[in-house]
């Protein structure tokens, strides 16, 4: 077995470093530096989930989020006018006020989450049940509907994406 | 836990490796930066306008695709795991997801959206 305290340095670097990089990310003018940056967060979260032993969410986090939906990130933003450069950002704006104000709001609901559901330790769940055999065996058997919708959602998403992008035939 | 280990330590002797060869060259390297040396190009046309253009809205739909596509296949990981344990129920289940999603590949070709016109 793994000692704690190995756990515990691997925990709070993961964290640390994912707090770090969602800091940068979010003050980062150039838009590209940002969605790196946020590559760096979403593999410190990946780190998070393997302590919990959810192995199968973690490599998903990195296969999906640093990989598929980073790449996505990447190509809208360089899709948007950035020659220009970044605009001068007005003191406080309307938009700012009400930003500060949903981002306060989410906090407190954070913080009272956290206080009221005693979240006060660190807990890895049961050792089998993030693993791709576990989650195979429930999402086959017990959430067999859920999986079959997920097919039409993506079937959805796929529509969508061609309906939004490709020039229509004259 | 115990197998993740050796990803870890993959991790870290491959940041040090890298660091170890960036920091090396970058204190031990002599460098002496001219203006023609630090141009991007030496011959060839002069550059106009900054890099950072807008491109095309077709790459786009490739990168859309290719996201839906993975997420279908990291539905395919636990079920590979799984599927022997089973049986033919599991292949059924996998036949009706991969016949929904194939209609949407069959849709994505006729509209033509994996050509680049």
């Amino acid at each position: 077995m793994v000692p704690i305290v190995f756990k515990w340095i691997v925990f709070l670097v993961a964290s640390l470093l994912a707090i770090f990089s969602a800091i940068m990310m979010v003050t980062r003018r150039n838009p590209v530096h940002s969605a790196l940056w946020l590559v760096v967060t979403f593999i410190s979260l990946a780190v998070l989930y393997f302590l919990l032993n959810a192995t199968f969410i973690a490599i998903s986090q990195i296969i999906v989020y640093a990989g598929a939906i980073m790449m996505l990130f990447l190509f809208v933003i360089m899709l948007i006018h950035l020659e220009k450069g970044p605009e001068e950002l007005k003191v406080l704006g309307a938009s700012k006020i009400f930003a500060i104000v949903l981002t306060v709001l989410l906090f407190v609901e954070i913080a009272v989450g956290v206080y009221y559901y005693r979240v006060t330790t660190f807990k890895p769940g049961p050792m089998p049940l993030g693993d791709a055999k576990t989650v195979g065996f429930l999402l086959y058997t017990n959430y067999l509907f859920p999986f079959e919708i997920a097919s039409i959602l993506l079937l959805v998403g796929i529509v969508g994406a061609v309906m939004l992008a490709k020039r229509r035939k004259e | 836990m115990k197998e993740y280990i050796g990803i870890l330590i993959i991790l870290i002797f491959a940041n040090l490796i890298a660091l170890l060869i960036v920091g090396l060259s970058y204190f031990l390297g002599e460098r002496k930066p001219k203006k023609v040396k630090l141009e991007p190009y030496e011959c060839g046309m002069t550059t106009i306008g900054p890099a950072r253009r807008r491109i095309s809205i077709k790459y786009y739909i490739f990168a859309m695709l290719f996201l839906i596509f993975d997420i279908e296949v990291l539905f395919m990981y636990p079920w590979a795991v799984v599927t022997k344990n089973l049986k033919l129920f599991g292949f059924i289940e996998m036949f009706i997801f991969i016949i929904i999603l194939l209609v949407g590949y069959v849709y994505v070709w006729k509209k033509g959206a994996l050509e680049w016109e």
